[in-house]
Formats: C-alpha cells, structure tokens, sequence
C-alpha cells in the first residue's frame, strides 16, 4: 500500500493495485476516510478545497472490484485495523456490487457508509441517476476509470488477448457515458477513445463530485457541531 | 500450445484419446477443433447424447471446477463456452431426433432493467448440455414475459438473472406476482448473478441461489430428482 502524499497526486495504477496508507500517527479526535481507491483523487481534491484537515484518507485498492465478493471482508479488515487510532470512521464504498452485504456490514461494525448502488450512481447524483430509466443500455466511466481503462476493462475481460469476447461483453449496450468529475479535455479525447475501442457510441456528461460532495460535507459540518 | 500438440490429428485419436483431447480443447476455448471432434464421433457412430455428456459437459465441468477454484476466469470460460456453443449447434437438432433424455423443462431470463446475459447464457448451455430444454427469454423482462412463457408449456424451473444491485430486487416482484396468481409453488425458482445470496434468495422467496452454471445444473437436477421420486412414491 502506498505511503500518503501530501497533496501530490496519487499515482493511479498504485490506488488499483495496492491502495493508500493511512498517515502513520494520526492526531486525537480525527475522522479516518476509508475510501475505495478509484476515489482518492477526488476526496484529496475536496479536502484540500474545503479545508477538511481534521479527515485523513486511506484507500484499499480499487481492483477488489473486480471481486466484489472481497470488498466486504476488505473493509471489515480495515475497520478493526484503523479502529483504535481513530475517533470516527467514514467508508467511502457504495454498495459496489456487495448486494447489500457491505451496508449490513457498516451497520453492525457502527460505522457509517455512503449511500447508492456505486459510484456512477452518486458522481451523478443518486436520484438523478435513479431517474435514468432509459440508460440501461449504458456503460459508465468516471474519470479514474477512463485513466485506468486497460487495468479495469481491456485486461480484465481479456479483450487485449481474445477481441474476439468483445461482443459477448458488450454486444447489448449502446453507448459509454463518460461521467466526468472534472474538466479534462485529455480525458475527455481519451474516454471517446474508450468508446470506439468498445464498439459504442460516446456521451460526455459533466458530473463534478456529486453526492459524494455532499456527503462529505455533511460529515464535516457534524463533526464541526459534535 | 506447444509445437507438439500442435500436430495432433483428431481424426487419428482412438475414442478414448479424443474425449480426453477434447476436454483439453474446451479448457483451451478452441471451437473449431470441439466442431471438428464432435463432428468424427458422429461418424464414428456415437450417439449424440454420448457426444454431449462424455465429451462436452464432462469438458466444461471440469471448465467450472477451475473457474469456481479461481484457476480459470471470465474470458478463458467464455472462450470455453463458446467453444461447447459450436458444438451444441451441431448436436441440438440431432438430439431431438434420436430420443435424448430429457430431465425438464425451464424458462429463464434477465430481470427488467438488466442487459447482462454472459451468466445466464453460460448456465443455459449448461442446462440444455445437462438434458433440459430452456426457454430463454433473453435480457430485460418485465414479469409479463416470465408468467407467458410459463403458462406456454409445462415448465418445472423459472430461472432469473441480474448482475445489477438496482436490478435484482425486481426477482422479488415477480415471484410475488406469482404468489399472488396462484402459481408460484407450481414452479422450482432458480435466481442468480454477481451481486445476489444465499440471503438475498431466501428473502425474496426463491427456493435456490446459484453461484454459477454448474451449481444451477447441480440444483436443477436435484429438484428433478426429488420430483419425479415424489410422483412415484
């Protein structure tokens, strides 16, 4: 697991593979983020906007989505671990395919999680999201899943060794949606990249950080009132 | 594949030696050697059933095993299935016309608001490699679908499929739209997909959560069994 930066960038297929450790002597009555690793960015970049210096981050890696079957276990495992040092913990996962075993989870650890079926789904805004009847043919990219595209997609489903599979995947969608956090002309260029490499037709939909602002937020202002 | 494999001929292999290659060629996702082999048995004079359980289902069993061990994963099984594919269609119609057993019928399909189908193709090859016939709905089904194809023919198995946690609560509509019409315990309820249970399941009011195609064939068959035992105690 990588050590935390401070305020420097997380190298990307290091939060895939491995995570981020928490700060090694974390002060008196601070809240400890636990957070999937394809959200680090995007929690670092909301910290440092609003100045949340009482939360410190650390990620598991963002690959135990590919097994969401782990990602309950995983975060079980983290909370016994950072429990001691910490006064509060707040997990940064949405339900991430758990079928509602990692909520159960949080619910008898004491912990609190964000809410929604996972993070497409907040980045847009969890009742917008829900409001999309007409998008089930959709495949969705955030910003950390159009730099990690091969790590994610391509390599996983074993599109770079048989292409052959590609319509198996993906013969029943219609388009990516390229949920954007921030604005990126490069990302942008390279999630239609994504999309043509998919076979499908692009959409660019500007989202920001979305409920996980919000949510944020709120924890933020009841630590203030606590 | 090593040069020296590479030089096997099928045609050249005794019976014995073919199954056991062709259990290879399936681990190996090689369709048009599994088309090849299927096609020689058949002129050897084997019957169609023996085909499809001694070289083909005993093959993706062992697939399933690996899979479910963590040795294989999606795409060497989906190779592996598509392989087992090219030489179902070569059996499907000559085991109708030579009489196979047949263990039951099943309806299956992915929920409303779902398009995932890679699981539920794998266990309805499976399932028709196992002597079921199925009737396959396809992705997106409102509970209209389920209970027409039901009514259709005599079914035994509705089996539902969701990959997504928005997706599979609707399991739960349709069984309970079952109950509701009387008809639910006419039927052995099967459901599966990544994000469900064993919990999840016994909620909803399924009578079985497989995990994957071979414990669907497993549970399918046991259901079978116990039926056709009870209708003749």
């Amino acid at each position: 697991m990588a050590n935390q930066p401070s305020g420097v960038p997380v190298d990307d297929t290091t939060l895939t593979e491995q995570g981020l450790n928490a700060p090694a002597a974390p002060a008196a009555g601070r809240v400890l983020l636990l957070a999937c690793g394809a959200l680090a960015r995007e929690v670092l970049a909301l910290k440092a906007a609003n100045g949340w210096d009482h939360m410190d981050l650390t990620c598991l890696p963002a690959n135990l989505h590919l097994y969401p079957e782990k990602i309950t276990n995983a975060v079980e495992a983290a909370v016994h671990k950072h429990r001691a040092s910490y006064d509060d913990i707040y997990v940064l996962y949405a339900d991430c395919g758990t079928g509602g075993l990692l909520k159960a989870k949080c619910a008898e650890l004491g912990v609190e999680m964000l809410q929604g079926p996972h993070c497409y789904s907040f980045f847009e805004g969890n009742a917008n999201f829900a409001a999309h009847d007409d998008e089930i043919t959709a495949f969705y990219l955030t910003d950390f899943l159009v730099r990690q595209f091969d790590a994610f997609v391509w390599k996983p489903m074993g599109l770079d060794r048989h292409p052959e599979l590609l319509s198996m995947y993906f013969g029943n969608y219609t388009k990516l949606v390229y949920q954007a956090q921030i604005e990126d002309p490069t990302l942008k260029i390279q999630a239609e990249a994504c999309a043509e490499r998919l076979g499908l037709a692009f959409e660019y939909r500007f989202t920001g950080y979305g409920d996980l602002k919000d949510a944020l937020a709120s924890k933020a202002a009841s630590d203030r009132a606590g | 594949m090593s040069d020296e494999e590479q030089d096997i001929v099928l045609a050249e292999l005794s019976d014995e030696e073919l199954t056991l290659q062709m259990h290879d060629d399936l681990y190996d996702g090689l369709k048009e050697e599994i088309e090849e082999g299927v096609n020689i048995l058949l002129g050897r004079g084997w019957q169609p059933y023996d085909v499809l359980t001694k070289a083909l289902v005993e093959g993706m069993r062992v697939v399933g095993i690996d899979f479910r061990d963590g040795i294989l994963f999606v795409p060497e099984v989906l190779l592996a299935a598509n392989a087992m594919k090219g030489g179902m269609a070569i059996l499907k119609p000559l085991l109708a016309a030579t009489g196979a057993p047949r263990m039951g019928r099943m309806v299956i399909g992915t929920v409303k608001g779902d398009i995932h189908d890679i699981g539920k193709n794998l266990v309805t090859m499976m399932m028709e490699g196992a002597g079921f016939e199925v009737h396959d709905l396809g992705i997106n089904n409102p509970v209209e679908n389920y209970l027409e194809a039901l009514a259709e023919q005599e079914t035994d198995i509705l089996g539902m499929s969701a990959l997504l946690t928005t997706t599979m609560p609707y399991m739960k509509v349709v069984i309970d739209t079952m109950i509701e019409q009387g008809i639910r315990d006419e039927y052995v309820v099967m459901v599966g997909g990544a994000p469900l249970n064993e919990e999840f399941a016994k909620a909803i009011g399924a009578d079985a959560y497989c995990r994957d195609a071979a414990v669907a064939v497993e549970t399918a068959t046991d259901f079978m069994t116990r039926k056709h035992n009870q209708m003749s105690a």
